[in-house]
């Protein structure tokens, strides 16, 4: 009861404050001591190599995955004190995931009305009102019967946003939204998302778009290791990066063929002898 | 001279067809048609067994078949559910219930119950709920098995989709999870259903009035009655009737479940 009376703007101006978190995968210390925070309103992109524990970050803010150490509180509630109900917290947190998971079993508007129903015991009428306003700012109103199976990736990913969006969260966590993604499926996706960064939802964004990052992001953060490398706006971080591993990653990311010109080459050719 | 090695296939396979010929040809001239018809197919005892072979034993069969299924499958789904717990003895209970009926025979089953039970405690259990207990009670180890697979199958980011949505484990359970799993277990849960229409046949050692006469106990009163075969093929031909059915429905569900993935 006492997570819910925490209205947004009033009490803690964070969205999201993470102190001295860390996490180990049996002996793989993946997160090794973050530190950072969300403030409300605000659009924090996180890029790092694969394996930096950007992900792992993100999974505890909800705590899908359970600290091995530190605090972590959303919205003025600390969500690692065991006494919390995590069920109550995580319904104001908004999550995407790489593989859209999406309910096979249920159509799009049915995946968007379950969890209003069942969690928070609105009525169906209501649920279905508030799931069609949703499918269509995602611009899918015409897809509240199809199944995910009958969906393209872009399209599954854009239900999966509008599911999350229906539960009326105070922020949302995107997990690398587009790598599953054919390319041409993934602009959609990001068009959602920068509507909603204006319509200035929380959002702590895992992803490896440069692009979207730079024009979207109220800031950047770089993992590698386990550790948070840098940080600050996507010009000072994307443009002017101030640390070694943080311009190798840049490199890498913006621009493949040139880190690895012979090797890709090479690849290529005998990748295409082996086709024939 | 060479033989080529398409020409020898060719050869090995005429051989073949030849020896097929000449035993359906020698078959046909030995048999004595007349004897086998009227042992297998006396069109007089057939019509003898109709209706009642249909009105009383088809609709036994199915009737406990039904019972033993229905009573199985929710022990099954809660054995199976056991069977995941965190919490170690309903695990162990799990498993020693379903290593212990999935390795007794189903007749046994049905002597414990239809006899030993009755003797043991002087109690009467109902022909009905006798049936029921011992096809479910045999039918829930193996179904508790196919269940337990199919929570497993279900992808993990399916739970993990649920909970962030702030469903409770349980909820997340009831409303996504299991659903999935028995989409993915119905055809193995159908086989097990065709399983226990044949083992519903063990009924007859409950000793049957004549209106509690299933198929296989019908067909083998009728046999001391007309000392034909005719009922029993009869009989298996109905059996047939519900099973094929069945078994088309097996196929179908896979190839919409391939289709679905």
């Amino acid at each position: 009861m006492t997570a819910e009376t925490t209205a947004p703007g009033t009490a803690d101006p964070k969205a999201i404050e993470v102190a001295g978190l860390r996490k180990s995968f049996g002996e793989l210390e993946v997160l090794r001591g973050i530190d950072f925070s969300v403030a409300r309103g605000e659009v924090v992109c996180v890029i790092g190599p694969s394996g930096s524990g950007k992900s792992t970050l993100l999974r505890c803010v909800n705590l899908l995955e359970e600290p091995s150490a530190g605090r972590v509180t959303v919205a003025g509630t600390e969500v690692t004190d065991p006494d919390v109900d995590i069920d109550r917290v995580r319904r104001r947190i908004g999550m995407v995931f790489q593989a859209f998971n999406l309910f096979p079993h249920l159509n799009a508007l049915d995946n968007l009305t379950i969890a209003q129903r069942r969690v928070l015991g609105r009525d169906r009428a209501e649920a279905e009102r508030i799931g069609r306003a949703n499918l269509e700012r995602v611009g899918l109103s015409d897809k509240a019967a199809a199944y995910p199976a009958q969906l393209s990736g872009g399209q599954q990913q854009r239900v999966a946003i509008a599911r999350a969006l229906s539960m009326d969260p105070e922020l949302m966590l995107f997990d690398e939204p587009t790598s599953a993604l054919d390319p041409e499926l993934v602009g959609d996706v990001l068009a959602v998302m920068r509507a909603l960064a204006q319509d200035g939802m929380t959002m702590l964004v895992v992803t490896h778009e440069m692009s979207f990052a730079r024009e979207v992001a109220d800031r950047v953060v770089f993992m590698d290791g386990g550790v948070i490398v840098e940080e600050g706006t996507p010009e000072q971080v994307v443009g002017a990066p101030q640390h070694e591993r943080t311009r190798t990653f840049l490199a890498r990311v913006l621009d493949p063929a040139a880190a690895e010109v012979g090797e890709v080459v090479d690849s290529g050719a005998a990748g295409k002898r082996v086709d024939r | 001279m060479s033989v080529s090695k398409r020409q020898r296939a060719r050869i090995v396979r005429g051989v073949q067809y030849g020896v097929l010929v000449v035993a359906v040809v020698v078959f046909a001239l030995v048999a004595d048609w007349h004897q086998l018809r009227m042992a297998f197919f006396d069109v007089e005892v057939a019509k003898a067994l109709f209706p009642e072979i249909i009105t009383t034993a088809l609709v036994n069969t199915v009737l406990y078949t039904l019972l033993g299924f229905g009573f199985g499958l929710a022990l099954g789904l809660v054995l199976a559910l056991m069977r995941l717990s965190s919490v170690p003895p309903y695990r162990w209970i799990a498993v020693t219930y379903i290593e212990f009926f999935r390795g007794i025979p189903c007749l046994l089953v049905f002597i414990a119950l239809g006899f030993g039970v009755p003797l043991a405690f002087e109690v009467a259990l109902d022909m009905n709920v006798t049936v029921m207990l011992s096809l479910g009670l045999v039918g829930a180890a193996y179904m508790a098995e196919t269940i337990r697979a199919g929570i497993q199958a279900v992808p993990k980011g399916q739970t993990e989709a649920a909970r962030s949505l702030g469903m409770s484990h349980g909820r997340a359970m009831v409303s996504i999870v299991i659903p999935q799993a028995f989409r993915i277990v119905l055809p193995p849960l159908t086989n097990e259903l065709i399983l226990l229409t044949k083992d519903s046949s063990l009924v007859y050692l409950l000793g049957l009035s004549l209106t509690q006469f299933e198929l296989a106990n019908f067909g083998r009163d009728a046999l001391n009655e007309h000392k034909s075969l005719t009922p029993i093929l009869i009989a298996g031909l109905l059996y047939l009737v519900i099973t094929l059915p069945l078994g088309q429905l097996v196929r179908r569900l896979e190839a919409r479940t391939a289709k679905a993935r």
